[in-house]
């Protein structure tokens, strides 16, 4: 086992991100056009540091599966983003927002790139509010700030319930400018299906173009992975239908170490599941929990009608048990509550699985214009669903899968064990611990692809000033070239009994009941048994219609699936070798009377980094010890 | 619910289409219109035959990836909603849904019901945006914006590209996509340095792809996020202005 070395900077961590700044390499102006990188992935991480790069005078290619970078799931981000501008008064400050986020994060991450994350958040407003995004305002024509979970401040700036969306066309924006400028080259339609390795360092990627099935290698000095998170091992989540974990479990096959795999997040707000077909889930903001109160009925067998049930008779469960932040507290702690809730069989709705989420009061207390201002999107969104309308009857609310805090190891200049590759955004495992709170995802996503990475990217590329990248018919390139192809006819030469959604949904029953809100070591050692059994079913009988040189769907599909069987296997073991609960990982047998989360500070305080070792063979477990410096280590309470 | 589906079929942007005749039985009405191509594909898959490739995503109705012709409306007939946030349950038991691609020269057949609609990406290229580098930016407050400004330029903002304007459109026309764009950018104090340029370029890329706008505003009838046609009057006014102004005047009140 090896001691990981993050490369943290020296000093005050106030001083670190300065100096550290002042200590790396610098790519002069003249020769930052010498220099190739390829970006993979178009959300908030992938095109911001695409536009950035190009801005500052880099020869950038940048690929999307989909048909245009503006649809990559950061747009579907509700709520908001964190920054630490202090606009209301209210006593935030840098300091307030790191400490808020390690805390929140239930002490699991690694407090310098936390600080650093806290420190460009305000840059992240400025940049965002210059290039157009329409924030929300007060009358006075200044930004406007709303509270999210875990913090006891306001410090969430949102353009409506599209938040998301308006930051990402920020970047996409800014990076259409660089695209038309020549300084960006856009690869749409073409996914990402290796990369290639040569003398230790990334050096490419091999790619197919989905329209024709050709595949195609790409080479750069660098190579950045900006493909999100793998909520959809899960098969049932809030990810877009395509998100996927490829890009960086072919990463990581290639040795880059995959950090804290276990770390998922189950938001608390999402719409319930109604039937066997349903494809996806739908989140509702976290916002909503400003002024939606959360219920259940105090008698598990009342079924009336949720109107007709008086409050004396009403269970306002995270007011009673949290009353310090009520029905603000964390995602990983709303849920587990939700779950409880549920699992005494007092769950809501036809299948008895959702809590209420009730706007009465706030509609009486603020009025209906009010609350259509601030939520009308996502009200309407709910109805299109349920057919129930919100305005008039609570909404029914569930917890699924949303985000995942674990992701490729990164040091803290955001590079993976790979010389050369790179991770940001959810990609990486770097800024969120055990628990991500509310409105930090956006935050980060952009705080790597605008401030953090074009920076710290120069002090690699410095040291190969006049090389050009290896080419493309290197022995390397046409081996992993070769590997991908001989992968995708294997899949097409099946022709089994099974479709590939019906393997996925298999995985995501196991994954969501023994890797999912609870967690066990009987149920991870029967997940274990289990996954790679279906694996092996899913490799001897999958059904792929269709051709690999034409638009195949089924195809991309399972190719995707084929890794996320991988991916399951590694997040139990993971699961199974924390042996304490913190944030959304929570093991039975790690909990405390009261059923909080129960960490182990002596033995558990680290990241766990795990190096692949080959096809179905135990990977080596890498630790990254956590050093707690500035926030002090305490049983998280939000009571 | 059992339903019976005329869909259009096409091997790519060269192959000649045709529409085959599918049945969708047992559909559940709590399903949505997607889920219920996805159970087709399902049986398509095991009857060895080759599924429909039909665009989509978040399934949110954010993303604007899905969209297709739903009995000649662009994402059916319900309004203000995209076609993954349609649901079955706005059918009949019984009915015949005829179901085809985006149709505009300016966005090409991929296969089936997927279309090209890389011009979108072009025009905003062209101009839709607001040339600020990363570093750069004053602090956020030091640009206050009107409310009521900034909530037109949110309400033109929400466009989520996914065509239906100008699927719609009996021209073809992309106006009331550029013009959200547009008017987005074109209210907001940030967005005045580059607004004439801005709107001549956009404006100028759109004629190059797609049709003329003769007021139909069927494109306002079919966006899934009700963007409304009064961009379209703000962005011919603008586009008006930028022909006679002298823009070495811009900087004075």
């Amino acid at each position: 086992m090896t001691t990981l070395d993050a490369k943290v900077p020296e000093g005050p961590i106030q001083e670190k991100w300065t100096n550290h700044r002042f200590d790396i390499n610098l790519v002069n102006p003249a020769n930052k056009r010498k220099y190739e990188i390829i970006i993979v992935g178009t959300g908030l991480a992938g095109a911001s540091a695409a536009a950035t790069l190009g801005e500052l005078g880099y020869k950038v290619t940048v690929f999307t599966y989909h048909d245009s970078p503006r649809r990559a799931h950061s747009i579907a981000a509700q709520g908001g983003i964190n920054a630490a501008k202090n606009y209301p008064n209210d006593g935030d400050s840098v300091y307030r927002l790191f400490y808020d986020t390690v805390k929140g994060g239930d002490y699991r991450s690694r407090e310098a790139n936390v600080y650093r994350l806290a420190e460009v958040s305000n840059e992240i407003i400025d940049q965002c509010t210059a290039q157009g995004v329409p924030f929300a305002r007060e009358y006075g024509g200044l930004l406007d700030n709303r509270s999210f979970g875990g913090a006891q401040v306001s410090r969430t700036f949102y353009a409506r319930g599209q938040t998301g969306q308006q930051l990402l066309l920020g970047a996409y924006q800014a990076l259409a400018r660089q695209i038309a400028l020549g300084n960006v080259t856009l690869y749409n339609r073409t996914e990402m299906l290796d990369v290639v390795i040569d003398e230790g360092r990334a050096v490419g990627i091999v790619v197919r173009d989905m329209v024709n099935g050709k595949i195609s290698s790409h080479s750069a000095h660098a190579v950045v992975l900006a493909t999100g998170g793998y909520s959809n091992v899960f098969f049932l989540s809030t990810n877009a239908m395509a998100c996927n974990a490829t890009a960086i479990w072919r990463a990581h096959r290639k040795g880059a170490f995959f950090a804290n795999p276990c770390f998922t997040q189950i938001h608390p707000t999402c719409i319930p599941v109604h039937d066997e077909f349903q494809s996806k889930l739908t989140l509702m903001s976290e916002s909503l929990r400003n002024d939606g109160r959360i219920w259940v009925p105090s008698d598990a067998d009342d079924t009336r009608p949720p109107n007709t049930i008086p409050e004396a008779e009403r269970d306002y469960y995270l007011e009673r048990i949290y009353p310090a932040f009520g029905n603000l507290v964390p995602r990983d702690v709303a849920s587990r509550a939700a779950m409880r809730m549920i699992d005494q069989n007092r769950g809501v709705g036809p299948l008895k699985n959702g809590v209420y989420l009730d706007f009465a009061d706030a509609i009486s207390r603020l009025g209906k214009d009010v609350i259509e201002a601030r939520y009308g999107n996502l009200f309407e969104m709910y109805e299109r669903i349920t057919d129930d309308n919100p305005y008039q009857v609570p909404m029914r609310i569930y917890p699924a899968p949303h985000y995942t805090m674990g992701g490729l190891w990164v040091d803290y200049n955001l590079m993976t064990s790979v010389p050369g590759l790179y991770a940001i955004g959810e990609a990486n495992f770097s800024d969120h611990g055990a628990n991500r709170l509310g409105a930090s995802a956006l935050m980060q996503g952009l705080a790597d692809g605008y401030f953090v990475l074009p920076y710290t990217i120069a002090d690699y590329l410095a040291d190969w000033l006049n090389t050009t990248p290896v080419p493309t018919d290197h022995e390397a390139f046409r081996q992993a070239e070769q590997d991908v192809d001989e992968r995708l006819s294997r899949l097409l030469s099946i022709s089994g009994t099974r479709t590939v959604d019906s393997f996925h949904r298999e995985l995501g029953k196991i994954m969501i009941e023994y890797c999912g809100l609870a967690r066990s070591r009987p149920g991870l050692e029967k997940a274990l048994s289990e996954i790679p059994a279906l694996r092996e079913e899913f490799w001897a009988n999958v059904k792929v219609p269709g051709t690999g040189d034409s638009y195949n769907s089924e195809l991309a599909r399972a190719s995707r699936v084929g890794d996320f069987f991988e991916l399951a296997e590694l997040m139990c073991r993971d699961a199974l070798e924390r042996e304490e609960s913190c944030g959304g990982h929570f093991r039975l047998e790690h909990q405390t009377e009261e059923g909080e989360a129960k960490r182990d500070d002596v033995n558990q305080a680290h990241s766990s980094a795990w190096e692949w070792t080959g096809y179905g063979q135990p990977e080596t477990h890498h630790k990254e010890t956590l050093d707690f410096e500035y926030v002090h280590l305490a049983q998280r309470s939000y009571k | 619910m059992d339903l019976a589906l005329k869909v259009w079929r096409q091997d790519g942007p060269d192959k000649p289409g045709e529409f085959r005749e599918y049945e969708a039985k047992g559909i559940s009405p709590e399903a949505s219109f997607l889920e219920m191509l996805d159970l087709v594909n399902e049986r398509l898959v095991m009857a060895g035959e080759i599924p429909i490739e039909f665009d989509h995503d978040c399934r949110e109705g954010i993303c604007g990836t899905c969209g297709v012709m739903i009995n000649g409306h662009p994402h059916g007939d319900q309004k203000g909603t995209a076609t993954c946030q349609l649901h079955m349950r706005k059918f009949n038991d019984g009915d015949r849904i005829v179901i085809e691609p985006w149709r505009a020269q300016g966005m090409p057949i991929v296969r089936d019901l997927v279309v090209d609609r890389s011009a979108l990406d072009r025009i905003v290229e062209a101009g839709g945006y607001i040339s600020v580098n990363t570093g750069g930016a004053p602090d956020a407050n030091l640009i206050p914006v009107p409310k009521e400004a900034s909530e037109a330029a949110m309400d033109a903002a929400a466009c989520i590209g996914c065509a239906a304007c100008i699927a719609a459109c009996p021209n073809s026309a992309g106006q009331l996509f550029t013009s959200a764009k547009l008017a987005h950018l074109n209210l907001l104090p940030q967005g005045q340095p580059e607004r004439y340029q801005r709107t001549v370029a956009m404006v100028e890329k759109m004629e190059e792809f797609f049709g003329s706008c003769t007021n139909h505003a069927e494109c306002e009838q079919a966006c899934p996020k009700s963007i409304s046609i009064d961009n379209i009057a703000l962005m011919n006014r603008d586009y008006m202005i930028a022909k006679f102004k002298d823009r070495r005047k811009a900087g004075q009140a």
